[in-house]
């Protein structure tokens, strides 16, 4: 007997979903290119992402932590790379994966959640805007002709606003009956949203084919569901997921082993998943501050201002570093504890997103971080 | 919506199965404010006192120290004890299901659902969240031991009940801080030995979240002050803070961790009095006009949706001060507000809420702990599991996710196949009195079977909106 998600998996969706009216978030024509962005939610510590263990002052800050990195991937002549992050290594050797460093927001506080919303809002100032950077994306790149989903049970700000945008996880409800399901776009034919959002939810079942997912806590599932919402050709083209779990107040040396083993796992079932798409595919692992450089009095750090981000793909000038390298020693941290920030994320960010899509630099910083006089970082693709 | 809908659904948490529908909407609303019982006699009186929380401390602080004995010794035993570990965090995770079982038990059955709601309210504004280490077991305490008390009391009272909370010390590492110039401290400078430095976690979380709200007027120095004058609020029964002493909401103060000196929060000076600094700082920051304005924000958000309207705002702020944080007056204040009452769905149902109206609805609770516990994480929102202390947004944008809508049809369904239910037709129109669209009305009479008319009711626009 065919379900519903081999129904709507197989080519037989097609008059299913034909029958719930136009296709309002998965249209045909949304281009090649495909965005992953992860955003590790409580403040990674890049320092610990990408050590610079060549810098002396950062192997006295250090130094109880300078042993992980014995045997660590070398980035370049300056830093290291987490050892748990096996699959970047490979990335980053295949070309594939560029770290940039001593990067931050144009926030200077030390609030996650004002940050976050800062990081997601694209706004200069927290709670100034409503709806978040990705989603004016999906108005400005193939003429708003693109599919958005977030993995997540509720939809995250980066991807709230105007443009269509929606959310899946993986469910371990029963499925619902065909008689139930073939009453509901009546029960909301004069509730435009509602309808909006039953249909979008048909068509990402069929999508995600997520019978035998778990859930989005394990990091390989998340990475697999992300490469299938990704990599067909009427599938979506901007995916979001949170990795959460960096706020290492304490205890880091093993929640980082912990937390960025996760993240390697899901980058690595990414990567198998989304085959020949890789080539156009851009990931970007992005947190909402650093940490304070020093090692507190519990094992851990405390929030601090710059940070690392991870920048992956197949079209990505990868195998560097990229960072305007400000130093650790006293006088060069910034307000004498963090990482001083020396390049902007939001730059970095619109820059790789507008070669990635072909945008504007200019026009993609103007609309996706309005208010900011940093110019887009270029020459990040190939 | 009529406004005995509206009564029941945005002010309250949905009809429930045999309830006389209230005869006057306000009436019924004002009489709850009166009628709520802080200690229903589900709760039971000795479960979560002081003693049992010290005692869950005691028991992990315990494990911990016999695990690093056994690693240095090298006795063998380490697997052990490392088994007795799982065990204590499969035992705290069955807690944690039963609380929230107990949680919702209390919602469902009671009379007083305006009430409930407020008390997931404030849960929500003074939020610990589950999923952070060994936190699973204390959630529940939180709210029942912290927040139900005071919810119709005073704001300061919750405040320093809720802020203070062992939860709470535990969540925002609080047990962790240690004064810079403390005893402990200069003893460690001339002995050696491990350093615990001062964490600002609670300090910031109680101004940005819990009280002033992020624009509310204080600096990253104040947040250090009250960090400092927080300083030796810890839990009962760790192993290396034997000399402290018990505090009345649970937590502890142990005095040798604490930062001496007088402390400036907002202009205003505070002498050392030791525990008490903390508690008269929090007591001022009840009454600030910016805690006033921020609570009534958030309130008014909760019952009129994204952009409240700016006279509803003001006039609960001005309701809050005017009343030195009473709670009673501020939620009269809200009923008696035209602007909550206005005929058009203002806001989505949360997950959670949209559970609890579809279980009231039904009847006598059949699902059990563990599947309650499933469906609100497929729903999208684990109960007492923000994962943030900021709690859970507040806003439509975060519950109108494609996903959600497809998951509440599919939990519909299964909650109808295992309840006994009544006519789903005339639940309906008790549900949603003189509120049900043509629409609505004619597919939930053509479904297939009761069970599928039920399951329409609650995926039907009047039940996802209030």
């Amino acid at each position: 007997m065919l379900d519903r998600r081999t129904l709507l998996a197989s080519g037989a969706a097609a008059g299913t979903l034909a029958a719930f009216g136009p296709r309002v978030a998965f249209a045909q024509g949304s281009g090649e290119k495909r965005l992953l962005v992860l955003v590790m939610r409580g403040a990674t510590d890049g320092l610990s992402l990408a050590a610079p263990v060549a810098d002396p002052a950062f192997r006295s800050l250090r130094a109880a932590w300078l042993e992980t990195y014995a045997n660590a991937t070398k980035l370049d002549g300056t830093f290291r790379l987490h050892p748990s992050l096996g699959e970047v290594a490979r990335m980053y050797g295949d070309g594939d994966a560029l770290v940039a460093h001593a990067v931050a927001t144009d926030y200077r506080e030390r609030s996650h959640f004002d940050a976050q919303n800062l990081l997601e809002s694209g706004a200069t100032r927290p709670f100034e805007r409503r709806d978040g950077f990705l989603n004016r994306l999906v108005g400005l790149a193939n003429n708003g002709d693109m599919a958005a989903v977030a993995l997540a049970p509720a939809m995250p700000l980066a991807l709230r606003g105007d443009n269509p945008a929606t959310t899946y996880a993986p469910s371990n409800l029963p499925q619902a009956s065909e008689g139930l399901l073939a009453r509901l776009p009546a029960l909301y034919g004069d509730d435009p949203q509602l309808a909006a959002m039953w249909q979008q939810a048909q068509e990402l079942e069929g999508l995600a084919d997520g019978t035998e997912m778990g859930s989005l806590r394990k990091a390989s599932d998340a990475g697999t569901l992300a490469a299938r919402m990704l990599r067909e050709k009427d599938g979506a083209r901007i995916a979001m997921l949170d990795v959460p779990g960096w706020d290492t107040h304490a205890n880091q040396a093993r929640m980082l082993a912990r937390g960025f083993g996760k993240l390697d796992a899901l980058l690595g079932a990414f990567r198998k998943g989304i085959g020949p798409a890789w080539k156009d595919t851009l990931v970007l692992a992005v947190t909402e501050f650093g940490r304070t450089a020093a090692i507190n009095g519990t094992g851990g750090t405390d929030h601090g201002t710059a940070s690392a981000a991870l920048l992956m793909g197949g079209g990505i000038r990868g195998g560097r570093v990229v960072a305007d390298w400000p130093g650790l020693a006293p006088s060069q941290l910034y307000e004498g504890r963090d990482l001083r920030p020396t390049t902007s994320l939001e730059a970095l960010v619109a820059g790789a997103l507008a070669e990635h899509f072909g945008l504007d630099a200019e026009e993609a910083m103007r609309v996706l971080f309005p208010g900011r006089n940093n110019r887009p970082i270029a020459g990040l693709l190939v | 919506m009529t406004p005995i809908a509206i009564a029941l659904n945005r002010f309250g948490l949905g009809y429930r199965r045999g309830d006389a529908l209230p005869g006057e909407a306000k009436g019924w609303l004002l009489g709850q404010i009166e009628d709520y019982e802080p200690a229903p006699p589900a709760l039971g009186d000795t479960q979560y006192t002081a003693d049992d929380i010290r005692a869950l401390v005691e028991q992990a602080s315990d494990i911990q120290s016999d695990l690093r004995d056994a690693q240095e010794k090298g006795n063998g035993k380490a697997d052990e004890i490392r088994a007795m570990r799982q065990e204590l965090t499969r035992e705290q995770r069955q807690r944690f299901v039963g609380d929230v079982a107990l949680r919702a038990r209390l919602a469902l059955e009671s009379d007083t659902p305006f009430m409930e709601r407020m008390v997931h309210f404030w849960a929500n504004h003074f939020a610990v969240s589950s999923d952070k280490d060994r936190m699973k077991a204390l959630v529940g305490p939180h709210e029942f031991g912290a927040i139900r008390p005071h919810v119709t009391g005073n704001f300061a009272d919750m405040l320093r009940a809720a802020a203070l909370h062992p939860a709470m010390l535990a969540y925002l590492d609080q047990f962790r801080s240690q004064g810079p110039n403390s005893d402990a401290e200069r003893r460690r400078q001339r002995r050696g030995g491990p350093s615990r430095g001062l964490n600002e976690n609670l300090g910031r979380e109680i101004l940005e979240l819990h009280t002033l709200g992020v624009d509310g007027g204080y600096t990253q120095e104040d947040v250090k002050e009250l960090a400092r004058a927080l300083t030796g609020w810890t839990l009962q029964g760790l192993p290396y803070a034997k000399a402290a002493v018990p505090q009345p909401g649970g937590g502890a103060f142990f005095a040798y961790i604490h930062e001496p000196g007088e402390r400036v929060i907002l202009g205003q000076r505070y002498a050392n009095t030791g525990a008490d600094q903390a508690l008269r700082i929090l007591d001022d920051l009840a009454k600030h006009p910016s805690t006033a304005r921020f609570i009534a924000t958030k309130l008014a958000r909760h019952f009129t949706g994204d952009a409240p309207p700016q006279t509803l705002v003001d006039r609960l702020a001005e309701s809050f001060i005017d009343s030195r944080g009473d709670l009673p007056t501020l939620y009269r204040t809200l009923v008696e507000s035209d602007e909550v009452w206005a005929a058009e769905p203002l806001k989505f149902r949360t997950p959670w809420d949209w559970s609890l109206a579809m279980l009231r609805a039904g009847g006598e609770p059949r699902l059990a702990d563990r599947r309650f516990a499933i469906m609100l994480r497929e729903l999208g929102q684990e109960a007492w599991t923000p994962g943030s202390p900021a709690g859970w947004d507040d806003r439509d944008a975060s519950w109108t996710g494609a996903n959600s809508l497809l998951r509440k049809v599919e939990a519909a369904e299964r909650f109808a196949g295992a309840a006994r239910l009544e006519d789903a037709r005339e639940l309906a129109e008790a549900m949603l009195p003189g509120s049900l669209s043509q629409t609505t009305r004619a597919i939930i009479a053509g479904a297939e079977s009761n069970e599928m008319g039920f399951a329409l009711l609650m995926a039907s626009p009047e039940m996802l909106r209030r």
